[in-house]
This record gives C-alpha cells, structure tokens and sequence, in this order.
C-alpha cells in the first residue's frame, strides 16, 4: 500500500513536471515578436525623428516654392524690361535715321544745289510736316560750319550776327555753327552758335570726326527743362571718300544737323502704352563714365523693390555712349502664401500621418502585450485543468482508499453490540458514506468519460428486468409520495440486447431518480419502444387529429384529466393516450405477426431503442434549459437547497447515451412536468447465447400463469396498458375493460351461460375505481357468489394500489371485494408472487439461501479451482469455502507457483487469484498467464497439436480477483489485465455465486 | 443430556461474548458454517494456522523494529498479512489494530508502530486463549456425545 502511493505519487510529480515542461514549451514557442513590438521603445522617437524630417522638407517645400516664385518675378521682370528697353531702341533709332534723312536733304538741297534749294521757310515747313515721323524729337535745327575767316561775310549774307547760348554776340573763334536752320518748336535756337555750349561743341566735333550720329550727356532741354540728349549729325559738303581720314571728314564738313531728344516724355509716353506700366519703375541712365550714372530718365527716390533690379542695355547708335536700363517692381515682393500654406498643410498632413501611424504601432503593441498575456493565461488554464483532473482523479482515488476503511469500520461498528441510537447514528453514517462513494465514482466516472477512456461493455441483459430493477429502487419513495411509478416496454422490444447493463442502468437510475426527486404528484412512467416505431406514431397522430380525435372506446368521466399515466398533464404530449395507443395498438398487430415470422427489422445486426421518462413534477425552468446537461449545473441555486444533489447525474447521462450511440433531449414545462427522451443502440442478441446467458443474469419469471385470463379495470387507457404489458410478460391473456359493471356484467353472462366468452380467472381492479363507488353493485353480487357457491370458478379480485391506508384495505377485506391488493409500482416478479399467494399455484420457486446454496454447489460440484494467495490463512478460508461448495481446490502460495501450475495443458476449471502479493502480484500473473495461452492457442490454431487438450477449441481459464476493495477502478485494472472478474475477500457467498455464474453452465 | 445442554449452553453464551467483546465477527460464524461432516476439524484448523502465521509475522515484526534503520515496508507488508489472515478468520479486534499498525507503517512512526506491536500481540494472545477455550468447550461438548450448536 505504502509502495503503491509513492509510486502514485512519483507518477503525480512526473505528471506536474510534465505539465510544467509543457507550459514552459508552450510560452517558449509564442514568443515570436513583431518588428514593432521588438523596438517599442523607440517609437517615440521614431515620431520625434518623423516630425523633425517632414519639418524640414516643408520648409524645403517652402523655399523651394519661394524660390520658383522669386524665379518667375525676375524672369517677368526681366522680359519686361527687355522690352521696353527694345521699343525705347527701336524707337530711338527710327528717329535717329529720320535725322539722318534730314542730314542727307540738306547735304543734297543746300549745298549741292547752287543756289540753295531750302531756306528757312522751307525747312521749317518740311520738318514741321514731318514731325510725326520723329516722335521722340522734340525738334530739330541745322547749324552751319562757318569759320572765323568768313564769319563778316556770312553775317551780312544772314543779316544777323552769330550769338552764343547766351544770346549775346558771340565772342571771336576759330570756327563756329551757327543755327540757320530750324523747325519751328525750336526756332528760339536760330543764329545761336551751337559750339558755345560745351556739351553741343563737344558734340559737333565728335560726330564731324565720326560721321555718325552722336548723343550728350542728358541735361536740361532749354524748352521744356526735361531731362533730355541732344543728337548730332554731320552733314558733308562734298562727297567723301571710301575710306574717309578724321582730317578728311572735318575738312567736308558744311554744318551740323541736330534734334533734342525728351527722354523723358519719350520714356513716358512709351510705357503709357504698355501694359502693367504701374507694376514697375524703370530708370534710364547714361553710363558713359562709370562711376556717375547720369539719370535720363525716373525718379532719383529709391522707392519700390530695391531688392530686385533688372538691368537692360540700350543702343542709342552712339558707340561713344553707353545706357541703360533698370527695372524693378513698384511693390515689394507679396508674402508667398501658397508656398506657405502648402507647406504649412504638407506638414500637418505629414504629422497627422505620423501620429496615425505612431497611434497604430502602439495599438498593435497593445493589443500584441494583450495577445501575449492572454496566451499565457490561457496556457495557465489548461494546465489548471489538467491539473484539476490530475486532483480530482488523485483525491478522488485517495478519499475511497480511507472511505473504504471508514465503510469497512462502520460495517464491524454495526456487527457489534450497539445501543439502538447507535445503530442508527452508525447506519445513518455508513449510508452516507455509500452515497459519498457513489459521488465518487460518479466524479471519475465524468472525469473517465471527458478522457474517453470509458468503454462500453457488450454482454446480453434483460432490458425489461432491469428497468424492473430500478423501479424497485424507487418504490418505496414514489409510494410514500404518492406518486405513480410505471414501467412500459414495447412487445417489439427484444427480450435480450447486446449492450452495456451496468450503464443502461445508470441512466435510467439517473433519469429516474431525478424525477423521483422533482415529482410530488402524479406520475413517473418510463416507456420503451423501438426508435423506429415512432414515425408510425406520428403518422398516426396527425390522423386522429384530422378525425377530431374522438375514441369512443374509452368513456371519460372527467373531461379535466388529462390521458396520461395519472391524469395530469404531461410536458410532452406524445406520451398521452392519444399517441400511445396507436403504438400500442400497432405493436399489437406486428407483435401478433412476429410471433408467426421473423419481421424483416429482427435481421439486422442493432436495434435502436427510445427510452423516454416522463414525469410531473416542478419541471425546469425555461431560462435554465439550455444548460441541463452540463455538468454542475442545476436549474438555480436553490435547488440543489430544495432537493439536494451535485447536478453531475444530468451530464454523465448525456455522455453515457452519446457513447451507446444514441442522443438524449427533453421537454419540460415549469410546473407542468418533464419528458426525457433517449435512444440507444444495442445489439441483437443471437438465439443460441441467450438461452445461456438468460437463466444467469435474470430471474426468471414463473411459467405456471400461462394462458389464464384476466380482466383488467382501468378508465385510464394509459395505465391499463402498463397493467396489461406486466401481465402479458407472465403468460395472461388480459383484456381491458373501462368499468366494473361491464366486466361484471361479462362474468355475470359467463355464470348463467358458461362459457361464450371469456371466463377471466382473475379481475384486477384500479384502486381509484373501486373508491369511486361504482362497486356497490358489484362487490354485493359477488358476495352473492361467494355465498351461493357457484359452481364456476369465481375470479380472484385483486386491487391495484400506488399508496393504501390500512383502513382502506380493511373496508376493502371486509366488503369481500379483494382477494389481494398490488402495490405499485407494478414488476413482473412482484405481481407473481402475488398471484402465486393469491391462487396458490406454481410455489416452484423457493426464494431463499437454500436454492441459491445449492445452485451454487450445483454450479462448482465436481471444479478442479486454483486459489492463489500468498496469505496462508487465507487460502485455507477460501479452499474451505469453495470445498463446502464441492469444488476440487488446489492452492497456490504466489503467483509463480500458480504459473507452473498452469503450464499448458491443466485441468483447472478456474482460478482465483489474490492481488496483493510479494514477488509477483495477481495483476502480472494473470498476464503471464494470458500470454502463455495465447500463445498455446496460436500453436494450436497453426500446427493443431492435440486438439483433445483445448476445451471450447481455446485455452481460457476464468481467472477471478479476489480482492479487499469494493471499488470498481479495481475492478476496471482487473479486467485490463484479462481477469473475468473479481469477488470480494473474505468470500460472501451472493457475490461468489454472481461472479461464479458467469463462467460455469450448469 | 443437561451436561449436554448446559454445556452447549456455555458454549453459546462464549461465543456470543466473543462475538459481543469483538474478538470475533461474522467471518468466524461463516467459517464454522463451513465445517461439516467432510471437513469436521476445519475451523481448528484454520485458527491453528492462523496463530501459528500470527506469531511468525509478530516475530518478524518485532524484529524487524527493533532493528537500527527500520524496514517499515517490510513491517508493512507483514501488517497486512497479518490483516488478511486476521479479516479471513474474523479475528476483528486483531484486524482493527492491524489497520491502526498500517498507518503508523505508512508514517513510519517507530513508536506507534512499537505500540501497536504491543497492542498486537496483547490482541493475539487474547484471543489465542478465548478460542483455545471455545475449542475446549467445543471438544468437550463432542465427548459429552452432543453436537455443537449452531450459532445464530
């Protein structure tokens, strides 16, 4: 024992490493980080760094834009500028050639005509017509070369003496020029000697020298006092040579040609006609000496955008002078508000992007840190959960080792003296302990069943005997609660099935008990059919209803009951008469039809049968409905307050019918009642084996009431069919009869006319029928039977009863109205017995120790039995006991002993075997055992030696535990290893014989 | 015959205190049911073998404990031969102390165990005494030329 739990809990500390490695396993392997989650600690200053880089583009934006901006305005400047500084050209040198004309007219008209074709008149004339063609000139005049030495002549030739700008009579020169010529604006210039000023003197040598067109320097017009530049042109006496020398040329030179130009009206007017002439300024400037731009033309104030110049070159023709021109914008350059406002947008956008983006990360960091501890709780869980199931299965194996001690004191507590209250304080303490050990079980049986490791025994069992079982079980607690407790199993139902019993039981313990447990009133009927029949039923249902369901058959007296089992109303209505019948009655004619030829179902390897319990009690509440059949569960709280219980039955259930191949569903309505209904699929059990098996596992029912007849009263159909199916199960012909005046009324016939009906040999009456008041009649007559001593047979009148007062069956004696009363719930075995009392046949069976003693004896007489066990005395009580029964016993004291004993080929019949044992326990050596045979048996399969050794054509000798232990775990390691089956030590003579029986025939 | 009787009275009445006191339970009953004509001196028998099996297993007990390091599973292992014998001749106050020893065992308390050796062996030899004398009475009944009573 010691060694047994250090190895449990060896194998409970490799289990919890294992658990451990496991989670360990688990976490290790969810440990795959994302990139972000891997550098979360850098997301901020990813963000940081983000906004810092879109910064910095918008402003590259920015300036990139403000530069573009900044581009444009100087190009439009710029062509701007080139343009007026072109039209100003164009225009200047349209003039300057217009003079040039001039100068060619007067070289050509005055001079090389004799006399002269032009005076003043003419001159004035001509150039005043021709004004328009010299738009920029404000006038122009010719000037004479006239030298000191003919100056006298050509002032009397004139009339008029030279003078100086000054207007006053010109001082003595080499050479002078004055003006003969002019147009009229400018006549004020007339004789005025053009050398006196320095800027024309200069001037007039520069363009003699040069021949072409010479500027001044801007100065003040004398006219108008604008800015403005006289322009020069030589005009030549005689024709020049090719290539003329400077010499040459001041040598021909007759006179000067000479206009002035208003720079500044001119710059005026030509930008009046250009557009956008408000957007720049311009300024014109003599650049001739470098460093003093003189200004022809704008205001010396430096308003405007100083920032941006634009410089243009002119070319007046003259290559002596330079000009200029400057442009810039009137205004400062705008604000670039598109350069900002996209910028300023990029950016925002740019940072709203970021902070989605770093909002994101840390969410999907979130929910990763999430994900991750969730994960390990959930890995937590189930190692929790196995570890649960680990517990329960430890604790629960380590509570029954103690709770078997405890039952085993409480039992050697009973067997002493003991004071009454002690008994009972003893008694109330070892049920307890049962019910405890049944939780238990019950707990590892769940366990058991969510490992799979339940597996469904198939043996043959008598379906209808254990239902009659478990009846039993409960009777004395519906009678007490007066509710009714029927069984009902179809005819078409095989008498033997292939399945698991013990199991079968268990459900409809479960299901039984259950509505035991919730049924105050009324009733709790378990019904079994075939899964098959209930479409028929169906059918049968839809058309009673098409009929209006009226059934004339069966009077009812009150229209408030219902048609069930005890007249309340059931929760599922398939239950009620109305259904029923039509099974009953359908079952009737294939029953009458099978009797006679095998019904082509019957072939078939499974039959699958519908279960259903139905009952009347609190039912369950709708809201808890959904939740039945999981385990702890019970409908509220105060239920298992009210009524007791772990709610764990439900579940197990559930699971018990999945693996019997069948499913389990319910009806229930509060107050009304519920209706469990399960199918299950069992074997069909082959004629032959169930003939064997037959008389071992049930009790048989007693032949001798075959073909009597018997008259059932019953209002309730229901009811009357269940009566009707126990008496059929022992031979009687029944036959249901809705009054008692009726069946009365058939003996009555059968008395005076003996014999065209019926005669019934035993009338069973329902309680409340008899109670009603209806006997009168009858009990009276058949008193006046009795007394006139007929000479038929009187029928026995039997009273079914769920509860009866004592003073109820007293009045019911006295009246002479019963032979007999039935309690229900109705069993086959328990209305035999009555019967047996009541008409005093068929006392074949004697129930008691002697018949099972000697069916024991009968069953081992004449066995060659190995008992195997270390215990000196034990063995001894066990050959003892087995020899009392007539068995031949050979004793061994291990397991090795019994090995060599059993060397194939023995002639032992069978062989207990103790478990715990030195050296070599039961367990090895029955599996050595098993193994050996199974090798002898493939020898012989293969070679066949002598054939005449092998028994049943194998080797297999029953091999039984013996065992202190009640519990079924080691009955379930029994049976692992290949024993047969276990019998408690020390032996008990029910138990020996129950195992016993399953291997040898009699 | 009221030599007969009164013995066959005495003998009920011992076994009946025998069975009251708790030396012997309903195991004991069985195994005398199970002598019979075949088998006439089977309970003697079996109680010969069951002392001398007791005294063997206290030996090595005793033995066993008094040793420096205690074997307790090899004392373990004689407790519970001792508690299979005890249970399968109905020897229930041999039994019970044997189920106290285990645990002791299991504890592998050394003085527990030392005292339920004692308590054993005191155990033992009471009812080595009370049945010796439940045989005498028995044998002389059977010389007296009556037949034991069947008890209950």
């Amino acid at each position: 024992m010691g060694l047994k739990l250090q190895q449990s809990q060896h194998q409970h500390q490799q289990q919890h490493h294992s658990v451990a490695v496991k989670v360990n396993e688990q976490t290790g392997t969810k440990r795959g980080y994302t990139f972000i989650q891997a550098n979360r600690a850098w997301l901020p200053k990813f963000l940081l760094l983000w906004v810092m880089v879109m910064a910095f583009l918008s402003t590259w934006i920015y300036k990139k834009m403000d530069a573009d901006i900044k581009v444009r305005r100087k190009e439009v400047l710029s062509s701007m500028c080139d343009e007026r500084a072109r039209m100003l050209q164009d225009q200047f040198s349209v003039s300057v050639n217009h003079v040039h004309a001039l100068a060619i007219l007067i070289s050509t008209f005055h001079y090389y005509k004799n006399p002269s074709a032009i005076d003043q008149e003419t001159f004035a004339e001509y150039t005043a017509r021709t004004a328009f063609e010299r738009p920029l000139l404000s006038g122009v005049a010719y000037a004479e070369r006239v030298v000191h030495s003919e100056r006298g002549q050509f002032e009397r030739q004139h009339g008029w003496t030279i003078k100086t700008m000054q207007r006053e009579p010109s001082p003595v020169r080499d050479e002078y020029a004055p003006v003969i010529l002019s147009q009229e604006t400018v006549s004020y210039i007339e004789s005025l000697d053009m050398m006196s000023g320095e800027e024309d003197r200069e001037n007039i040598l520069r363009a003699r020298a040069t021949g072409k067109a010479v500027l001044t320097s801007p100065f003040r017009l004398l006219g108008s006092h604008h800015l403005g530049v006289v322009l020069t042109f030589p005009v030549y006496k005689s024709k020049l040579p090719t290539r003329p020398t400077v010499e040459e040329r001041i040598e021909a030179t007759a006179g000067y040609l000479g206009g002035a130009f208003d720079v500044e009206s001119l710059v005026e007017n030509l930008l009046g006609q250009l557009a956008g002439k408000q957007a720049i300024l311009v300024n014109v400037y003599d650049i001739t000496n470098s460093s003093d731009y003189l200004i022809m033309y704008g205001h010396q104030n430096q308003d405007g955008d100083l920032a941006l110049l634009y410089e243009s070159k002119l070319d007046f023709g003259d290559p002596f002078r330079k000009h200029t021109m400057i442009c810039r914008y009137q205004q400062k350059a705008p604000t670039p508000w598109t350069a900002l406002t996209t910028a300023f947008l990029f950016f925002v956008i740019c940072l709203l992007v970021g902070y989605i983006l770093y909002g994101a990360a840390i969410h999907i960091v979130k929910v990763e840190d999430d994900f991750h501890e969730m994960q390990e709780l959930k890995v937590r869980a189930e190692a929790a959960d196995v570890a649960k199931s680990q517990f329960l299965a430890t604790v629960s194996h380590e509570i029954r080792t103690p709770m078997n001690g405890i039952l085993g004191m409480l039992a050697l507590l009973l067997d002493t003296d003991l004071s009454s209250t002690q008994r009972d304080y003893a008694q109330t303490a070892q049920v307890c302990g049962k019910a405890l050990i049944a939780l238990i079980n019950e707990v590892l049986d769940r366990a058991k069943i969510e490992a799979g490791k339940l597996e469904m025994e198939t043996v043959p069992f008598d379906l209808r005997s254990i239902l009659d079982d478990v009846l039993s079980l409960f009777s004395e607690k519906s009678r007490n609660k007066g509710v009714e407790l029927a069984v009902f199993v179809s005819d078409k139902v095989p008498e033997m099935v292939m399945g698991d019993p013990g199991r079968f039981r268990q459900i409809i313990t479960n299901l039984v008990g259950n509505s035991v447990k919730f049924t105050e009133r009324g009733h709790i009927f378990v019904k079994v059919h075939l899964a098959e029949n209930t479409k028929p039923v169906v059918d049968a249902k839809v058309e009673t209803c098409l009929n209006g369901g009226s059934d004339g058959g069966v009077p009812i007296s009150d229209a408030h009951q219902f048609k069930t089992l005890s007249g309340y109303e059931a929760a599922d209505e398939r239950n009620s008469w109305d259904s029923f019948k039509h099974l009953v009655s359908y079952e009737e004619s294939r029953y009458d039809a099978s009797i006679n030829m095998t019904v082509p179902g019957e072939t078939s390897q499974s039959v699958t049968l519908m279960v259903s319990v139905e009952d009347t009690g609190i039912g369950i509440p709708l809201i808890a409905q959904d939740r039945v059949f999981m385990p702890f569960m019970q409908a509220d709280s105060s239920t298992s307050r009210n009524y007791g219980g772990t709610g764990i039955g439900l579940s197990i259930t559930k699971c018990l019918v999945e693996l019997m191949g069948g499913h389990i569903s319910f009806v229930s309505r509060p107050q009304v009642g519920s209706t469990f209904t399960f199918t299950a699929d069992f074997g069909r059990c082959k004629k032959a084996s169930f003939n064997d098996t037959k008389k071992s596992n049930t009790e048989d029912l007693p032949s001798s009431f075959r073909g009597l007849k018997a008259i059932v009263v019953d209002r309730k159909p229901v009811r009357a069919a269940v009566t009707r199916y126990h008496l059929k199960r022992l031979g009687i012909l029944p036959e249901v009869s809705g009054s008692v005046m009726i069946s009365a009324s058939a003996c009555g016939k059968n008395g005076s006319s003996c014999g065209s009906k019926i005669q019934p040999d035993i009338i069973l009456v329902e309680k409340d029928l008899w109670l009603s008041g209806e006997d009168g009649g009858l009990s009276s007559r058949m008193l006046d039977w009795k007394q006139n001593g007929h000479t038929f047979k009187l029928p026995k009148m039997i009273l079914l009863a769920t509860n009866i007062t004592n003073v109820e069956l007293e009045k019911a004696k006295a009246a002479g109205f019963v032979d007999t009363v039935i309690m229900k719930p109705m069993r086959a075995s328990m209305v035999a017995a009555c019967l047996q009392q009541v008409l005093g046949i068929g006392n074949k069976k004697q129930v008691g120790k002697d018949a099972q003693n000697g069916s024991l004896r009968s069953l081992l007489c004449g066995k060659k039995i190995l008992v195997v066990d270390d215990n000196m005395v034990n063995r001894r009580v066990a050959a003892g006991a087995l020899k009392k029964f007539g068995a031949a016993v050979e004793c061994a004291e291990s397991g090795k002993v019994a090995l060599k004993l059993l060397q194939i080929p023995h002639s032992f019949d069978a062989c207990f075997m103790d478990i715990q044992m030195p050296e070599m326990d039961g367990f090895e050596a029955t599996r050595q055992i098993r193994m050996m045979e199974s090798q002898a048996n493939e020898q012989m399969n293969g070679g066949g030696i002598d054939k005449g050794f092998a028994r049943n054509g194998e080797w297999h000798v029953p091999i039984l535990a013996m065992t202190a232990d009640v519990i079924h775990a080691t009955y379930d390691e029994c049976l692992k290893c290949g024993m047969d089956g276990y019998v408690s030590k020390p032996f008990e003579e029910e138990n020996l014989y129950q195992a016993v029986t399953k291997f040898f025939k009699v | 015959m009221d030599v007969v009787n009164q013995l066959q009275r005495q003998f009920l009445d011992y076994s009946a205190s025998l069975h009251r006191e708790g030396f012997l339970d309903d195991q004991f009953t069985q195994l005398q049911k199970l002598q019979d004509e075949n088998s006439p001196d089977f309970v003697v028998e079996v109680a010969s073998l069951f002392f001398e099996d007791c005294e063997k297993l206290i030996n090595n007990m005793a033995r066993a404990l008094e040793q420096q390091g205690v074997d307790f599973k090899q004392v373990d292992a004689s407790v519970h031969q001792l508690k299979g014998s005890s249970s399968s001749i109905g020897a229930m106050r041999v039994k019970n102390v044997c189920i106290a020893f285990r645990s002791f065992c299991e504890a592998q308390n050394r003085e527990g165990c030392l005292r339920c050796l004692q308590q054993v062996t005191h155990e033992y030899s009471l009812l080595k005494n009370k049945l010796q004398t439940l045989f005498r009475l028995e044998q002389q009944i059977l010389a007296a030329g009556g037949s034991v009573p069947a008890i209950e």
